[in-house]
């Protein structure tokens, strides 16, 4: 790995753990369920940049489009906040 | 009390974590393993240019399949759960839950999904030759129909046409598997029985290429399937423009 790809792979996972916690800490399930999507927009590039680029493809697909509208769809038939 | 229980949990859960990793050896130069194997027999004797994909279909095709089974039984489960009624067969009127979309996104789906749906068969076709394969392919058309069924109320699946191809692409894997037992040099169940070919052909790699393609629409059927049924309402009380 060069300099500068590991520079980006720290500072991605410095922000999937900055999403992750927003995830966690969000009342609104919808903030909430895109900073899920974020996190695996930035693990795609992550596996993109170790050189998986199959895991990237299936993490790009499934996580960022197909597991955020589920996760949407549900939030919006249930209820959108988090109780105390 | 409970938070106390959870900590001690998690305590547990990374002690065991931390000692499995512990015996992995990071940074050493080469770990020792059934890799070279791979890497050696996948392009020269398979002529499979990915070698991800060699391992995921020839070595470990029988996983493959049952990856293909599980994904099959969540998709009816969910289906089973979700879907009331046939529109056709009860004359009821398909009801889409979400408001119209806007004629900016209504037009950018159109331009949009005939390219997804592109990238997405290339995507599975030249599965044995560049990253990516039939799940990877499946879930981009799935992500293509997608934005179809977001962006148009009256866009409508048929859902008779999604278990006409799910059936003859599973069929098609099984078959292929069944003529590796009878055809194939050591009679195995899914074992390469066509001709390898050159390496980097779009025909080489003998039946990885076919069920890569059936993986593909399979596996695109059955996502494109579990969305619909989860976007549309198939009752007559529920009508969204009331709610």
């Amino acid at each position: 790995m060069t300099h500068t790809e590991i520079i980006l792979t720290v500072i991605s996972l410095v922000v999937l753990i900055v999403a992750g916690f927003y995830a966690v800490m969000q009342k609104d399930l919808i903030h909430a369920v895109i900073a899920t999507s974020v996190i695996s927009l930035v693990l795609s590039l992550v596996f993109y940049l170790l050189q998986a680029p199959d895991v990237a493809l299936t993490e790009a697909a499934i996580g960022i489009a197909l597991s955020t509208i589920i996760f949407i769809i549900t939030v919006r038939n249930t209820k959108r906040f988090e109780d105390k | 009390m409970k938070k106390v229980i959870i900590i001690g949990f998690l305590g547990v859960i990374a002690y065991y974590l931390l000692s499995a990793f512990a015996s992995i050896p990071f940074g050493a130069d080469l770990i020792k393993g059934v890799k070279d194997f791979y890497l050696d027999k996948s392009p020269n004797d398979l002529k499979v240019a990915n070698v991800v994909t060699s391992i995921v279909v020839n070595f470990r095709g029988f996983d493959t399949l049952g990856e293909v089974t599980v994904l099959f039984l969540a998709s009816t489960a969910l289906g089973s759960i979700l879907y009331r009624r046939r529109s056709h067969d009860s004359g009821l009127n398909p009801q889409r839950t979400a408001p119209e979309a806007s004629a900016l996104v209504q037009t950018g789906a159109k331009v949009i999904f005939p390219f997804t749906i592109m990238l997405g068969a290339y995507v599975f076709i030249h599965g044995h030759l560049t990253p990516g394969g039939g799940f990877q392919g499946g879930a981009i058309i799935a992500t293509g129909f997608l934005l179809m069924l977001v962006s148009y109320r009256k866009f409508f699946i048929e859902h008779n046409a999604l278990t006409w191809i799910e059936a003859i692409a599973g069929s098609t894997f099984v078959i292929l598997g069944l003529l590796g037992l009878v055809y194939a040099n050591n009679h195995n169940f899914l074992e390469n029985f066509l001709p390898a070919g050159k390496l980097n052909d779009l025909l080489s790699g003998g039946i990885i290429g076919i069920i890569y393609v059936a993986v593909g629409f399979k596996v695109g059927a059955e996502i494109t399937g579990i969305l619909d049924t989860l976007l549309t309402v198939k009752e007559t009380g529920l009508d969204p423009e009331e709610n």
